[in-house]
């Protein structure tokens, strides 16, 4: 079973590619659609990635609970156990 | 924070449309001359951005039959399907397009729009889970938001993409819903249905097929492409539109399954909503006579139109979607502002086509989708290759 503190640098890595600043640091706090200026439908393929990465599924339906990074970590980490 | 806050970008996009000329989300057509021509800006001008693919909306058959139920039936039937809202055409469209389908359950709804969000909305039970192609329709978007399935979003005609994330499901993956479309209708590229159906049956799934932009279209019978490709039998749900092929407006859903007679006092959309109007279900059930009777030198006709642009194109070295197909996308770049303008130049050249821009793009580009029709003479087709010739270094530069 995978914990947050392992989730979240893997997930940071791969959203820091998404980030539309390139000066921009991915933190825990940093916000999906605010912070890295992703769309709707940019943010449904960067949920693709992420699921496949961590071999799970995110259904859509959960997506408006998602506002930070953090969030989609401790999602992740619930979905994952 | 005004209400009207969040609208912004949106009046921002008006008033930098209004400065450069039309808008071509708000085109006006002034008349309607034929299948394929209207009045538009005082213009005579070649319609290539509709979806008449057998170009029966002036069909005389289509015309007096609804003629004749307007006459005969009134204007409209004010009331929804459950109350007042059911007239005898109703049911026998219905019955029409079950027999078309060889099915035993059709359920005609007053738009395509609510036929998927009908469906969708109410077929998936709590936490049912849906997989659908991320190129999807928004109505199936919307009808999925509508209800209570669990939501999961495969590649664009990704049939291994699929198998993954129905494996991810485990046992939940026996009953799930899978929803594709026969025909994708910004690039006009098919589902790869056989490799589908296969993971479908490997799983224990249920499939809907939306077959909107593929009904008339494939198919020896026009049924779409579960009927081309020799899979009909392992769809479990049809859903389609009168307003493309049939020329009318409204929505179906047809099943193997009679259980969905069962389902119909269950979908909102179906419910809250006032039926057709009995004009409306007249020219659309003569449109599906035409269909069966005539569809097949129809289908020849728009086929040859869709080669003919297709190819036409190809060698002035458009970028097209990726198959031959009665919608042709061009595909041009990122600039709003560019697109925008050859639009402009094509519509200032007697041609109307759709300017798609991202997010309803799959990808970043912004795409002029043509669309043909069975109406299409060859000599409408060749102006509209005609006025693309003349704006290849736009596009080129775009």
């Amino acid at each position: 079973m995978k914990e947050q503190r392992e989730i979240l640098p893997v997930l940071i890595e791969i959203l820091q590619s998404y980030a539309q600043d390139p000066g921009l640091v991915v933190t825990e706090e940093t916000s999906l659609t605010a912070d890295l200026e992703l769309d709707s439908v940019k943010l449904l393929d960067l949920m693709m990635e992420i699921e496949d990465r961590f071999d799970v599924s995110i259904p859509m339906n959960l997506l408006p609970d998602i506002h930070t990074v953090g969030d989609l970590a401790k999602k992740l980490e619930e979905l994952v156990s | 924070m005004s209400l009207f806050e969040r609208f912004r970008h949106i009046a921002a996009l008006r008033e930098e449309f209004s400065r450069v000329g039309d808008n071509p989300f708000n085109i006006v057509i002034e008349e309607a001359l034929s299948a394929t021509e209207a009045v538009v800006n005082g213009r005579r001008t070649i319609l290539a951005g509709t979806n008449n693919y057998l170009g029966l909306t002036f069909d005389p058959r289509c015309i007096a039959a609804g003629c004749e139920a307007l006459e005969h039936q009134g204007t409209g039937t004010t009331g929804s399907r459950m109350a007042n809202g059911t007239y005898a055409g109703h049911l026998a469209l219905e019955r029409e397009l079950a027999q078309f389908f060889g099915c035993p359950s059709a359920i005609v709804f007053s738009t395509g729009y609510l036929a998927n969000l009908g469906i969708l909305s109410t077929l998936p039970g709590a936490g049912t889970p849906v997989l659908l192609d991320a190129d999807s329709h928004a109505s199936i978007y919307d009808g999925c938001r509508l209800g209570n399935g669990e939501v999961i979003r495969f590649r664009h005609n990704d049939p291994a993409d699929l198998d993954r994330r129905l494996g991810r499901l485990g046992e939940r993956a026996a009953g799930a819903l899978i929803v594709v479309e026969g025909i994708y209708s910004m690039l006009g590229d098919q589902a790869p249905l056989t490799e589908i159906v296969e993971v479908k049956k490997r799983h224990g799934a249920y499939l809907v097929v939306d077959e909107a932009h593929s009904l008339g279209v494939l198919g020896t019978g026009g049924r779409g492409l579960a009927e081309q490709v020799g899979v009909a039998d392992e769809v479990d749900f049809i859903v389609g539109t009168f307003s493309k092929s049939l020329g009318a407006v409204g929505g179906f859903c047809v099943s193997k399954w009679p259980q969905l007679e069962d389902v119909r006092y269950a979908m909102r959309p179906y419910i809250f909503t006032a039926s057709s109007s009995p004009a409306v279900i007249e020219s659309t059930r003569m449109a599906l006579r035409i269909l069966e009777q005539e569809g097949s030198a129809l289908r020849e006709r728009l086929w040859d139109n869709a080669h003919r642009l297709y190819r036409g194109l190809l060698e002035l070295g458009f970028s097209l979607g990726p198959e031959t197909s009665p919608v042709v996308a061009v595909t041009l770049g990122r600039s709003k502002e560019t697109a925008l303008a050859v639009w402009h130049q094509l519509l200032a050249r007697g041609v109307y086509v759709n300017l798609v821009m991202p997010p309803a793009t799959p990808g970043t580009n912004c795409l002029l989708r043509c669309s043909l029709s069975a109406a299409h003479s060859r000599d409408q087709v060749d102006r509209i290759i005609d006025a693309f010739s003349s704006l290849r270094e736009q596009v080129a530069a775009c």
